[in-house]
């Protein structure tokens, strides 16, 4: 089992994530791939702990998992508040400011 | 390569006393939370308001009493730093928010209230809104909200250790999301840029924490001081590293606002309240670049020739394309936006510094600019007109002949952002400017002056337009404030002119505390 094939399958869940937030319109699906990109961390965090035989690469795997919780109760809170306002989620829609 | 030993964690133990700061912020922001589930109504603002000033000022007093000589050391088993620039970044933090917490208390200058939204829940312009705001209801929850933001930045910027760190930036940043997006007057835009903010730090975040995730798998540590001791080290995959390196400098450079990850920067500040933006422009920086420093010096230090032409690049894009952006703008809000952004690439200069002078003219740059910035900020709140602050440059002619004072102040502020002598701004400029050629980043240096020319353009406009020309009928007003923004906007003036007249006070103060522990 060779670890860097995590690292890379780690990378390229990392790339999905990114390119799903810079692409995607709706705000709720460029939320879910900021999630992607957090675990995709947490696959290079946990590898990284295996190939160095330390504990602290999972227990930050952990602590990653309780911010992303938190994060989406924020997250969640701001899209449904702009929801209830244009009854849209579309990141293209709020485009209120420019330049 | 694999091992399958593994080693137990050993028990952390910590140092409660140094750490006293960040604590009793923390504890201040938990108490906010009981408050608001606890104290009806009435009670709430008052309580909230002697709970976040006793607490800033007690931490504040912690700082200075522990960041003597005896006070330097890694506490929490090496995961927390507090040297020099970790209490004199802390100490900056909790002055500059202590000033943003005056303007978040000011209610006297709107007549609805407060600037922020009766109820965030309700829809901007409806028939609840106008119920809650008529009954008077206020948001108390940004009290608590704005502790535990400063709770994290006092951790982030005496991080030691990228899971730390991570933590300390998201504690920092996710009360920011919400406090961008409750402003009372023009919630759309508030709105917006909340959710602009959001989702473009939490990439920002992401992307860090990625950076962090390889790191560890490059050195093995999460420690800055092993994390250097690694990269020496180890000899593999080179190209690991450098993916490592720069998904953490993209990261920080997102939170700075740094070109191209500028983006976001004057949309939130535009849109959000402006006590918040006051907190974001301030603090925030300070925060975000106290961060930078301690990682690209501390855990990155042994590879400086490595990063520094990517600074360099940087810094020399943000200077150029925030001033001329700036140059355009109409609305001066977003023109202080760019100046933020160019300002930061002021700062980035002095990064190319050798390591103890680079250090002392970042922190210096940190402490007059925070300061400016509040004032500028504030002075913004009070010229206002009837739906609320006016922030469109055009209307702002001849303000000069109809309020000397507030003009005046502002004339100060503008000219310490441009960096003329006997501003703290000039103060400022010069020590990057030296530091950098000091290192050998001339032709930066030249760019600066170049971009510092074309800043000088639009913020010597304003001052022309409040004072030689005539007002335009039904033209904005100065608001007369109350004590807050009184205290908040003097403190800002005589710091601006102290540190403009005598700048061997905080130059002392910084150079004796330059160094990283590591």
């Amino acid at each position: 089992m060779n670890p860097n094939a995590y690292l890379v399958l780690s990378g390229i869940i990392f790339s999905i994530g990114a390119l799903g937030v810079l692409l995607r319109r709706n705000a709720i699906v460029a939320f879910m791939s900021v999630e992607l990109m957090l675990n995709a961390a947490n696959l290079a965090f946990v590898t990284g702990a295996r190939v160095w035989g330390k504990l602290d690469g999972q227990a930050a795997a952990f602590f990653v998992m309780v911010v992303a919780a938190a994060e989406v109760v924020i997250g969640l809170a701001i899209i449904i508040t702009i929801f209830r306002t244009r009854n849209s989620a579309s990141v293209d829609e709020a485009s209120l400011l420019r330049w | 390569m694999m091992q399958n030993v593994v080693n137990s964690i050993p028990t952390p133990n910590f140092e409660y006393a140094l750490l006293s700061p960040i604590l009793i912020m923390f504890f201040a922001a938990c108490a906010g939370v009981l408050i608001e589930a606890f104290l009806p109504n009435e009670k709430r603002r008052l309580t909230h308001l002697l709970v976040i000033f006793t607490s800033l000022l007690l931490a504040f007093f912690a700082v200075i009493l522990q960041s003597g000589p005896n006070g330097r050391a890694l506490v929490a088993s090496g995961t927390v730093a507090l040297d020099g620039p970790g209490w004199i970044l802390q100490g900056t933090i909790l002055l500059i928010a202590a000033m943003s917490a005056l303007l978040f208390a000011e209610s006297k200058v709107d007549p609805l209230g407060d600037a922020f939204a009766a109820r965030a829940s309700t829809l901007p312009g409806g028939e609840e809104e106008k119920t809650v705001t008529k009954l008077g209801w206020a948001q108390t929850e940004v009290w608590p909200l704005l502790s535990f933001s400063v709770t994290g930045m006092l951790l982030f910027v005496t991080a030691n250790d990228l899971l730390v760190m991570f933590v300390a930036l998201e504690v920092m940043s996710l009360p920011l999301y919400l406090l961008a997006g409750l402003a009372r007057r023009r919630r759309l835009l508030s709105q917006e840029a909340a959710l602009k903010y959001f989702i473009l730090g939490a990439l920002a975040s992401a992307i860090l924490l990625f950076g962090s995730a390889l790191t560890y798998a490059y050195t093995g540590s999460l420690e800055f001081g092993q994390i250097s001791n690694g990269i020496s080290s180890a000899n593999n995959s080179p190209g690991l590293l450098t993916a490592a390196i720069a998904l953490v400098a993209v990261g920080m450079l997102f939170k700075i606002g740094a070109v191209p990850f500028h983006q976001w920067v004057p949309d939130v500040y535009t849109g959000a309240p402006t006590p918040v933006t006051s907190f974001m422009a301030g603090a925030v920086k300070v925060a975000a670049f106290g961060g930078l420093l301690r990682i690209f010096y501390v855990a990155f230090g042994s590879l400086v020739w490595d990063w520094r032409p990517l600074i360099w690049v940087v810094a020399g894009l943000t200077m150029v394309v925030g001033s001329v952006i700036a140059l355009s703008q109409s609305d001066f809000k977003r023109m202080l936006a760019y100046s933020s952004i160019s300002n930061g690439g002021f700062i980035l200069v002095g990064f190319s510094g050798t390591n103890r002078a680079a250090i002392a003219a970042v922190l210096i740059y940190l402490i007059t600019y925070a300061f400016a910035t509040v004032g500028a900020f504030a002075l913004i709140t009070l010229i206002r007109e009837q739906a609320g602050e006016s922030a469109t440059l055009i209307r702002w002619k001849g303000l000069g002949k109809k309020s000397p004072l507030a003009a005046g102040l502002m004339s100060l502020f503008m000219l310490s952002f441009a960096g003329v002598p006997l501003t703290s701004g000039f103060t400022a400029k010069f020590g990057v400017f030296t530091a950098a050629i000091a290192g050998g980043a001339t032709p930066l240096v030249l760019i600066g002056v170049l971009a510092s020319v074309i800043a000088a353009v639009f913020y010597i406009r304003v001052i022309i337009l409040m004072f030689f020309s005539d007002p335009i009928p039904e033209g904005p007003f100065v608001v007369v404030p109350s004590v807050f923004t009184t205290i908040a906007i003097s403190a800002s003036t005589v710091v601006t002119i102290i540190l403009g007249l005598f700048p061997q006070i905080v130059i002392d103060l910084v150079s004796s505390a330059s160094v990283f522990l590591r």
